[in-house]
C-alpha cells in the first residue's frame, strides 16, 4: 500500500493560515479527491471540500489548487510519499478549507 | 429569537438535474409568476442527468418503422408485468417531442450524413431508438442545454447549496419547506403554493454505484415523512458492467454500454470462459442481454468463487482490432490510455452497479401526488418503469414528467397557506445542529457503513436472511441518530450535511429494505436467492408508507 501525504489548507476568509497534515493510503490509480473523501471519513468529517460527480469530471465543481497550480482533485493522481500542499482557489472568496465561493453571484442566498 | 430567512413563491422545484430544470421552465411557461428551482449543489451541475453518457430512447423513427406505441411495449416488457401503464405510455408517447424540442434548443443529437437523427439499437429495444450526443457527451450536453434555457427565463430563481431537511405540512397540504442554506449553516424557510420533488433517486446509498454525491434519497424521506406514499421501492436498477478496475477517473463508469452497443465485446469470467449463455442469454450476435438478467448472472459468478481479482467479472475487446476501436470511439481511446487502459492488449473488470431507482414517489398523470401540493418529477417518480428500467428511458422521464409536473404545478391553486408554526421543528432541528454537536461516531462512517451494509445484503442478490440483518442495522444506526458527532462551525460545515444526508438515507433504505423483504419473489430487478422464480401473486406494485408511529409498511396494491 501505498502513503500519500497531504498538507490541507484549514479554515475561512479571516483565520490565520494553518494546514493539517494527513497521511493517507491509497492503491495506484487513486486521485487527491478520493483522498480528501477518505480523510472526511477516517480522519476529520469536518473537512470541507465542494464535489458532486465523484471522480467522473462532469460536474467541474472539485476545483482546488494543488501545490500552487489549479486543477481538478477528481483528475489529479496521488503520488506515494510526496507532500502535496492542497490550497482553495486563488483570487476566490474562502469559505472553509477548500471551498470557495464559486456559486454564480444569482444563485447565492443573501 | 432571529426568524429564520424566508423565500415566497409560486412554485418550489427541489433538485435541478433534468427534471428539476424542465419542470422550471415548463411552470414559467405555464404562467407561474415566481419560480425558485433550488439544488444542494450547484444548479445543473449534480444529480443523475449529467451523468448519462449516452443512450436517449424516443421513438423517432428516423431510422426505421418506429412508433411510441412500439417503445411502449417494449418499456412495459422490461417492467415485467409491474409499470404503471398510463406514466409509462406518457413517457413513451411525449419523449418525441422533448427530444426534437432538445435538438431546436441545440443539445448536439449526433446525426446521420443524411441530417436525419442517428438511432441506434439497444438491449431491449424493438427499434434503433435511441440517439444520443457523441462520444459519452448525452448527460452533460442536456444539462447544458438545460442550463441555457432555465437562464434566459426571468420567472425563474435559481438558489445554490441549499439542502431541504422536511417539507411543511399544513392541514394535510404541503406548503413548502425548510432547508439548511449549507454556505451559512443557517435555516431557510420557502412558503410555496406547489411543491415539486426532482431530487433524483438514491443509487448512493449503494457502496458500488454511478450516482453523484447527492443521490442519497432525500425525496423519498421528504416525501414519505409529508405522509405521500411510495411505490415499486424494492427496484433498484443494477447497472450491469459498471467500471470496477483499473481505477479510471474522469468518465463515468457505466461508460461500456456504447462500446458493447456498437462492438460487442465479450463477459467473461475470472478464468476467460464466457457464462452469459448458463443464465439464458444468447450474445452470439449482438448485445442484447437485458441488465437484470446481467447483474444478476454477474453477481452469481462472483458468489460461486468465479469472479475477476477485484471481484467482478472480465469485459474484453482483445478480439477487436485496433483499427476498429479508434474508429468506434475516437478521442475516448486516448481517456483510456491515460487511465493506462489499451482495450486491445487487456480486459477491464466490471461489476453491477447501482445505476438507477425504479421505485418512487406514487402520482397521477399530472404527476399530483395524493398529498396536496406535492408533485414529483423525474426518478424521483414511481411507477413508469415497474421493476426494470428499458436502457434510454431515464433522460426522456426527466424531461417528459418535468413537462407535466411544471405545467400542473403553475395551474395549481394553493390548498392551504403557510403557518410558521408548522415549520417550527424543522427549523428548530437545524439551528440545534448547526453550531455542532459532540458525539460517539461521525455521519461519515455511518453513511460508508449503510452503503457496504445495502450493497451486501440489499444489493442485486437477496435473501430473507440478509434483508433482516440490513433491517436490524438499519434500525440501529436510526437510534444512533441521536448520538451521531456532529462539527462546529456553521459555515459549509460538512459535517452537518452528512448528519441530514444520512438521516434521509436511513429512510429510503429502510423502505427498500421492507419492500424486498415483503417480496417473496424474483422479478426484473430484484432477484431473491430464497425464491428465485416469480410468483403470479406478486404481479402487483407494493406501496410503502409512513405511518403514525414512523415506521414504514410495504403492501401490495395499486
Amino acid at each position: 500500500m501505498k502513503t500519500a501525504r497531504l498538507r490541507v489548507r484549514r479554515g475561512g476568509e479571516g483565520d490565520a493560515p494553518r494546514y493539517d497534515e494527513f497521511a493517507v493510503p491509497f492503491e495506484d490509480g487513486a486521485t487527491v479527491l478520493d483522498a480528501l473523501v477518505w480523510v472526511r471519513i477516517h480522519r476529520d468529517p469536518s473537512l470541507a471540500v465542494r464535489y458532486s460527480c465523484i471522480n467522473a469530471n462532469v460536474c467541474k465543481e472539485c476545483t482546488i489548487a494543488v501545490d500552487g497550480k489549479v486543477v481538478y482533485a477528481c483528475m489529479t493522481r496521488l503520488v506515494d510519499n510526496r507532500t502535496m500542499v492542497l490550497d482553495p482557489l486563488p483570487r476566490k472568496l474562502r469559505l472553509r478549507d477548500l471551498v470557495t465561493e464559486t456559486r454564480p453571484p444569482r444563485e447565492r442566498l443573501g | 429569537m432571529i426568524p429564520a430567512s424566508h423565500l415566497d413563491t409560486d412554485v418550489l422545484i427541489v433538485g435541478a438535474g433534468g427534471a428539476g430544470m424542465y419542470a422550471a421552465i415548463a411552470a414559467a411557461r405555464d404562467g407561474a409568476a415566481r419560480v425558485l428551482l433550488i439544488d444542494k449543489s450547484l444548479v445543473g451541475r449534480g444529480g443523475a442527468t449529467v451523468m448519462a453518457q449516452m443512450t436517449v430512447a424516443a421513438a423517432l423513427a428516423e431510422e426505421s418503422d418506429d412508433d411510441w406505441r412500439l417503445h411502449l411495449a417494449d418499456t412495459l416488457d422490461a417492467g415485467r408485468g409491474l409499470c404503471d401503464e398510463p406514466l409509462a405510455a406518457a413517457l413513451c408517447e411525449e419523449a418525441p417531442i422533448r427530444i426534437r424540442e432538445m435538438g431546436e434548443w441545440q443539445v448536439g443529437w449526433a446525426r446521420r450524413d443524411s441530417g436525419r437523427i442517428a438511432q441506434v439499437a439497444a438491449p431491449g429495444h424493438s427499434r434503433p431508438r435511441c440517439c444520443y450526443v457523441d462520444f459519452l457527451n448525452t448527460g452533460p450536453a442536456v444539462a447544458a442545454t438545460l442550463r441555457r434555457q432555465v437562464a434566459r427565463v426571468d420567472a425563474i430563481r435559481r438558489l445554490s447549496n441549499l439542502t431541504v431537511t422536511d417539507l411543511v405540512v399544513n392541514d394535510g397540504a404541503v406548503v413548502g419547506a425548510v432547508a439548511l442554506d449549507s454556505a451559512r449553516g443557517e435555516p431557510v424557510t420557502i412558503a410555496a403554493g406547489a411543491t415539486i420533488i426532482a431530487t433524483g433517486g438514491l443509487t448512493r446509498i449503494y457502496r458500488r454505484n454511478s450516482a453523484s454525491a447527492n443521490m442519497g434519497g432525500d425525496g423519498y424521506a421528504l416525501a414519505l415523512k409529508a405522509g405521500a406514499p411510495l411505490v415499486d421501492m424494492e427496484f433498484v436498477q443494477f447497472f450491469p458492467i459498471g467500471h470496477l478496475a483499473p481505477r479510471l477517473v474522469g468518465m463515468d463508469p457505466i461508460m461500456w454500454d456504447p462500446f458493447r452497443y456498437k462492438l460487442g465485446g465479450r463477459l467473461l469470467d475470472g478464468a476467460g470462459r464466457e457464462f452469459l449463455a448458463r443464465y439464458g442469454s444468447d450474445e452470439t450476435d449482438a448485445y442484447t442481454t437485458p441488465r437484470d438478467i446481467a447483474s444478476h448472472a454477474i453477481t452469481k459468478e462472483v458468489a460461486a468463487g468465479r469472479g475477476s481479482p477485484h471481484g467482478g467479472v472480465y469485459l474484453s475487446f482483445e478480439h477487436i482490432p485496433p483499427a476498429e476501436l479508434r474508429a468506434a470511439f475516437g478521442p475516448v481511446i486516448e481517456r483510456l490510455a491515460k487511465n493506462g487502459i489499451d482495450l486491445a492488449r487487456a480486459p477491464i473488470e466490471v461489476s453491477p452497479i447501482a445505476h438507477y431507482h425504479m421505485g418512487g414517489i406514487v402520482v397521477d398523470q399530472r404527476m399530483a401526488s395524493p398529498v396536496p401540493g406535492l408533485y414529483a418529477a423525474g426518478e424521483a417518480v414511481g411507477g413508469a418503469n415497474g421493476a426494470n428500467r428499458l436502457s434510454g428511458n431515464a433522460i426522456p422521464e426527466a424531461l417528459v414528467f418535468g413537462a407535466r409536473a411544471g405545467r400542473a404545478a403553475a395551474a395549481a391553486k394553493p390548498a392551504a397557506g403557510w403557518r410558521d408554526s408548522a415549520a417550527a421543528e424543522a427549523v428548530g432541528q437545524v439551528r440545534e445542529l448547526a453550531d455542532g454537536r459532540g458525539g460517539d461516531v461521525p455521519a461519515s462512517v455511518l453513511l460508508e457503513e449503510l452503503r457496504a451494509l445495502m450493497g451486501d445484503d440489499v444489493g442485486p442478490l437477496r435473501s430473507a436472511a440478509g434483508l433482516e440483518r440490513a433491517l436490524g442495522r438499519l434500525g440501529e444506526m436510526q437510534a444512533a441518530l441521536g448520538r451521531v458527532d456532529v462539527a462546529p462551525g456553521r459555515v459549509c460545515n460538512a459535517s452537518l450535511a452528512d448528519w441530514f444526508e444520512l438521516r434521509a438515507s436511513l429512510v429510503a433504505a429502510e423502505a427498500v429494505t421492507r419492500a424486498a423483504l415483503s417480496r417473496g419473489e424474483s422479478r426484473g430487478a430484484h432477484q431473491r436467492e430464497d425464491f428465485p422464480d416469480s410468483d403470479p401473486a406478486f404481479a402487483l406494485s407494493q406501496r410503502v408508507v409512513c405511518d403514525a408511529g414512523g415506521m414504514i409498511a410495504a403492501s401490495l396494491g395499486r
